[in-house]
């Protein structure tokens, strides 16, 4: 059956109209998904009895609840969620002093396939609907204390476009949870025509995972760049006008003797000049069998100081939620994926 | 997504179970290895496929298999030969630079590899893996490689390794680590392979990859 939740008001407006009930009706079904905490069709009170019965009769609540949650030694908390028959999906919540953050999933597993990423490692089960998309952020014991919400969990957001602008239509709009775009961060390995629909259709922040300026390096260690090379990325975000508020940031795993060198920190002033942007360079988790080792504090350090002093606002992401393998790169539910029969 | 050209389709045929192969008229070129996107739809967005014919050839080959939850395919499979197409400028980098190497492909991810072996590049040896012996998309053609191994995991021919492609890889004690490994087919066929080359001692600067997306 269908799912109420995750409809945006545009489509609530459609079926509503379908279903031959009044127009507002579509605006007060939004109000009761996104704004107020039910649990079943039937307590939408305003709604007349005759049209909740209409409404049971197609549609489900679609608000599911997590099936197991791990917390951290750090608190950040780590929820497993059913998405469909079989498949499973992980939400990371990070808290910080003043902030949590959600870190939701916009697939189940990958197809890009990273080198240094866990979910890669399961394979392309599905994309995730809007509603699954929102029902990660909705579905948390914190989600009234959130404070930022990023598309960094399992999956490739611009590799499902149109259910990530959905979501991210429900969680800005004013008839959705109205928060603000400033406080999301969609993160992409940079398809360029989920990159274009996605600056032209939301006002949400970009971050781009770059992890090395070198177009060889790049192939070797993300299979996109065969395909979307960064070059043609940046040149992309530079074309775009991000006006004052909207930020592009880049996301620069270190990887020892990979991607840590001077060199690197040259070529990533070069390819970067003009873009206004900030740098989060990122600890490697090493995940089984990589070939990849994370460089050392000190290189990590030295490479920030060599970006700030080329003019390139440079951080170090935290590392959080290692020990419950809900740090960056860790997220997979390969362990629960139905074993698909294999072409090969 | 690039500026769509219009072509007309000059060949439509179905090629193995569900797997076509649709042909238009070359105007640009290419190298082989190389990427397009294709719609039959201006309203839908081009999906991109590999380029599976020679680059001296008079068309554009495309395979493509209809895949039933699919955007185009299911549609595309409908269209006949004169119905227009609309496609992108050639793109990609999965291209071979001719030093020695392997291939390795499922599905239709044989479809680069074909490109290359029709422009008259060879590797040392083409491994193509498939549930069944139908799925062996230009299989007759290939062998002409020399050192081709068609991996079947479901059914038995003569001339076919019995069992999946990784099966084969990981029966090999070493592997040569002078050469370049070139994978093409889903995310998970290319994930698995690439972690099988790297833990028997291949480099991973040494495998170049092409998944479907």
């Amino acid at each position: 059956m269908e799912l109420l939740f995750g409809k945006t008001l545009t489509e609530l407006t459609e079926m509503v109209l379908e279903l031959k009930m009044p127009k507002f009706t579509a605006k007060q079904i939004a109000n009761w998904l996104y704004h107020k905490q039910i649990s079943s069709i039937d307590e939408m009170s305003n709604i007349s009895q005759k049209n909740r019965e209409i409404l049971k009769e197609h549609f489900e609540l679609g608000i599911l609840p997590y099936l197991k949650v791990q917390e951290s030694i750090d608190g950040t908390k780590k929820y497993l969620f059913k998405a469909k028959t079989n498949q499973f999906i992980e939400t990371a919540m990070i808290p910080d002093t003043e902030r949590k953050t959600v870190c939701v999933s916009s697939q189940v597993g990958c197809k890009m396939g990273c080198l240094f990423c866990m979910t890669g490692r399961q394979g392309f089960q599905a994309n995730l609907s809007a509603g699954e998309i929102v029902n990660q952020y909705r579905s948390i014991d914190e989600w009234e204390k959130v404070t930022n919400l990023v598309y960094m969990g399992m999956g490739e957001p611009f590799d499902n476009i149109d259910e990530v602008l959905k979501s991210l239509d429900i969680l800005t709009s004013d008839w959705g949870y109205g928060l603000s775009p400033k406080r999301i961060t969609v993160s992409s390995i940079g398809i360029i025509p989920g990159l274009k629909l996605f600056l032209e259709n939301s006002k949400c922040h970009l971050a781009i995972s770059l992890h090395t300026p070198f177009d060889t390096e790049r192939k070797n260690l993300m299979p996109v760049e065969q395909v979307y090379p960064i070059q043609e990325v940046i040149n992309e975000i530079k074309a775009f006008d991000f006006g004052l508020q909207r930020r592009v940031s880049f996301e620069y795993i270190m990887f020892k003797g990979v991607n840590d060198k001077p060199e690197h920190v040259k070529q990533l002033a070069r390819l970067l000049n003009g873009v206004k942007c900030r740098m989060n360079l990122i600890r490697f988790h090493p995940i089984p069998d990589s070939p990849l080792l994370g460089s050392s504090d000190k290189t990590i350090e030295e490479f920030k100081e060599g970006l700030n002093k080329k003019g390139i606002i440079t951080t170090i992401r935290s590392s959080r939620g290692q020990d419950i393998f809900a740090a960056c790169g860790l997220l997979s539910t390969k362990e629960l994926v139905k074993q698909q029969e294999k072409d090969y | 997504m690039n500026k769509l050209s219009k072509v007309k389709i000059n060949s439509h045929k179905l090629i193995s179970e569900g797997v076509y192969l649709i042909k238009f008229p070359r105007y640009f070129n290419f190298i082989p290895g190389q990427i397009i996107g294709l719609t039959n739809n201006t309203e839908i967005a081009p999906r991109l496929y590999s380029i599976c014919s020679s680059d001296s050839d008079s068309n554009i080959g495309i395979l493509y298999q209809v895949k039933d939850d699919g955007v185009l395919t299911p549609s595309l499979e409908k269209n006949k030969v004169g119905d227009e197409l609309w496609i992108t400028q050639v793109q990609g980098k999965f291209v071979f630079d001719n030093k020695p190497a392997w291939w390795i492909a499922t599905g239709t991810g044989i479809a680069p590899f074909y490109s290359m072996f029709k422009s008259g590049l060879k590797p040392l040896k083409l491994v193509q893996g498939a549930r069944q012996i139908k799925q062996f998309y230009f299989k007759n053609e290939l062998v002409e490689i020399g050192d081709y191994v068609p991996c079947c995991s479901q059914e038995k021919e003569e001339g076919v390794y019995e069992g999946r492609l990784t099966t084969y890889i990981k029966e090999f004690e070493k592997l040569p680590t002078n050469i370049n490994y070139y994978l093409c087919g889903s995310a998970e066929m290319v994930v698995d392979v690439r972690n099988l080359l790297i833990e028997k001692g291949v480099n991973f600067n040494n495998i170049i990859t092409e998944i479907y997306f």
